[in-house]
């Protein structure tokens, strides 16, 4: 089997300048696709006959040393009938401000949580994800995107500061305001969280 | 109700006349809840967990209940997050060899020689024979012990006690064969990038040969005592079952999505490690439920065995080989050497002090965890440390799909679904 995937050549005739570039590394097949047509893509390479990447095997992202360069996210995908993997990346620019790529939570539900850890780690918002908020870390975390390259390895708080902060916290907070909507306690809540509630307000994204 | 014919013990109690168990009390909600609206008036909101022996782990589960109906299951995690991803991104790869131990902790073997490949596919580089047979033998020592430890605790969850001692025994004396091999009962730490940590020691085949051919009759104790067992199938069949779209939706691995009828084992399906000149079937379930789950997860025990005899039988063959790749940019030198060769000492002196160099690249490397799918990806950028180092967990995967399966289910019932997941807090929160 030749190295290069046979995706490709149709992947570039049926979206041209979408497809950036291809490499293969590792006998891998790597496409990087432009993050306006990222979803028309892995929704393309799901559904079209011949292609059929019907398992989505893992949702991540890469960022590198060099601060220059573009936040990568990585989707490796499988077709379970066709025994064929294919690893799709969309570059972001770190220099642009907020970093989005469309949700492909419509295409997969298995990108539910992928998703949000990519978001929780790298700050990546998944627009169309109807639940992005923090996973592994909770909620409230307030030092920034843990596995960026300029977070440093313990954090940006020093200890004196997180451990102020654990104390600090009140450990009555153990639900999430979306929890509390499903109980009564939602009458007791302070009106202006209730109205942050009725908004859908989630997390740190409006 | 599921339409199985089971052939049923004789008098066991709750079977109807036509053979099918029943289980009128423990029944799934017929769909919209309307079984139980007297009850359902009022929303109730109930935590499990994080403290909950039924969690398996410091899992916490925010339930909506309507009556004993669960509306909505929240789950939250991360109570046992510790940064592997990161702290790998300041080691050396072999010094990351230690924290893919305690990611999935019931299986640590398989985790080593996960890692190892990927980093060996980065490299290009090809191992030894010997080292290959002693890595299948890690990987299905790792699955046999956990799927010991799923069927232990699921048992407890569902009320069955005694073939939890009975598998706790079992996985005991494997568990003193890793000690033997590694000198660690857990973090064993056995595999080096192009390599192993040691070879075997003297006399050890016949430990996992005696091993072996004693298990077998172990599985078909439990055999005896659950697949016809009343309450064990009233407990299991119909309940959190998902079809093989859903479950490839939800981007399932390992037993849980070969429970339903899909046909993908990465041994089978992206070889590694010489696992095609293996001989062994992989089970496909066919409902999808936590029974098919429970009957895969048996088969695959017995197929393990089977590959470790298999593996033993090659490992006679192979006496005597080498177990690391000969490249000493790649594998210390013997203590001996190093010590009395000048040119030994320094490569030695680079592999300590510099570590293994992988040439700038990425490769994603998906073994046959007990769980699921492990695979790791690795970014390097030509130095001794990855610039990313990814693990694909399949606990946390599987677990995402626990509120599909809940939602509808009674409450009774999220326990033993959530065992039938068979997480590991370990990995899901790394």
């Amino acid at each position: 089997m030749s190295p290069l995937s046979p995706s490709v050549a149709p992947l570039r005739s049926e979206f041209g300048s979408a497809i950036e570039r291809h490499l293969v590394s590792c006998d891998q097949t790597i496409v990087y696709v432009s993050r306006d047509r990222s979803h028309d893509v892995l929704a393309w390479l799901r559904d079209t006959a011949g292609q059929e990447f019907n398992y989505l095997t893992d949702i991540t992202a890469v960022d590198y040393r060099d601060s220059e360069r573009p936040l990568e996210v990585v989707y490796q995908l499988r077709s379970l009938g066709r025994k064929a993997d294919l690893r799709i990346k969309v570059a972001l620019d770190k220099r642009g401000g907020q970093l989005e790529v469309r949700s492909v939570y419509d295409l997969w539900r298995g990108a539910d949580w992928l998703e949000r850890e990519v978001y929780d780690m790298f700050g990546v918002a998944f627009v169309g994800h109807p639940d992005l908020r923090r996973i592994l870390m909770w909620e409230t975390y307030a030092e920034g995107f843990p596995l960026r390259k300029d977070f440093p390895l313990r954090g940006h708080f020093s200890r004196a500061e997180q451990t102020r902060q654990a104390l600090a916290a009140n450990p009555e907070a153990h639900y999430s305001l979306e929890e509390l909507s499903i109980a009564e306690e939602y009458g007791e809540l302070p009106k202006e969280m209730q109205e942050r509630l009725a908004k859908g307000e989630r997390g740190f994204l409006k | 109700m599921s339409l199985r014919t089971v052939e049923m013990a004789l008098a066991t109690p709750g079977v109807d006349a036509a053979g099918h168990p029943t289980r009128v009390p423990l029944g799934v909600a017929s769909g919209d809840g309307t079984y139980h609206e007297d009850l359902g008036a009022e929303h109730m909101l109930v935590n499990i967990g994080p403290q909950h022996p039924a969690t398996h782990g410091v899992l916490r589960l925010v339930l909506e209940l309507e009556g004993e109906t669960v509306k909505r299951c929240i789950p939250h995690i991360g109570y046992l997050h510790s940064g592997f991803e990161k702290l790998g991104e300041y080691r050396q790869y072999n010094q990351i060899i230690p924290l893919t131990d305690r990611t999935d902790y019931l299986s640590p073997m398989a985790n080593n020689v996960g890692f190892a490949l990927a980093v060996e596919k980065l490299m290009g580089l090809e191992i030894t024979e010997r080292c290959k047979v002693l890595r299948v033998i890690a990987c299905e020592m790792s699955r046999i012990i956990s799927h010991l430890v799923w069927l232990g605790t699921t048992g407890i969850d569902l009320g069955a006690f005694t073939p939890f001692l009975w598998s706790f025994q079992e996985r005991e004396r494997i568990y003193n064969l890793q000690e033997a091999w590694t000198g660690a009962r857990l973090t064993t730490s056995l595999t080096r990038v192009g390599g192993m940590m040691a070879d075997i020691p003297d006399g050890w085949e016949a430990g996992l040969r005696e091993f072996t051919s004693t298990f077998p009759q172990t599985l078909a104790e439990v055999d005896t005592m659950f697949t016809r067992n009343a309450i064990w199938i009233g407990r299991t069949q119909g309940v959190g079952a998902l079809t093989a779209d859903e479950a490839i939706n939800l981007s399932l691995s390992g037993p849980m999505l070969r429970a339903s009828g899909v046909d993908y084992d990465v041994r089978k399906d992206r070889p590694y490690l010489d696992y095609e000149s293996y001989d062994f079937d992989v089970l496909i379930g066919e409902y999808g439920d936590i029974y098919d789950r429970y009957r895969v997860r048996l088969e695959e025990m017995t197929q393990s065995n089977r590959i470790l005899e298999q593996a033993l039988t090659r490992l006679e063959r192979l006496k005597g080989a080498p177990i690391n790749v000969s490249d000493p940019r790649v594998v210390l030198p013997p203590k001996s050497r190093a010590m009395s060769d000048m040119e030994a000492m320094i490569f030695h002196f680079k592999q300590v002090m510099e570590g293994v160099k992988p040439p700038a690249g990425e490769a994603y490397m998906g073994v046959e965890n007990p769980k699921g799918e492990l695979g790791y990806y690795m970014v390097s950028d030509g130095t001794a440390k990855p610039v990313r180092w990814r693990i694909r967990p399949p606990s946390f995967i599987n677990l995402a799909s626990l509120p599909t399966m809940c939602e509808g289910a009674l409450l009774s019932d999220v326990i033993a679904i959530n065992a039938s997941v068979d997480i590991v807090m370990g990995e899901v929160d790394r």
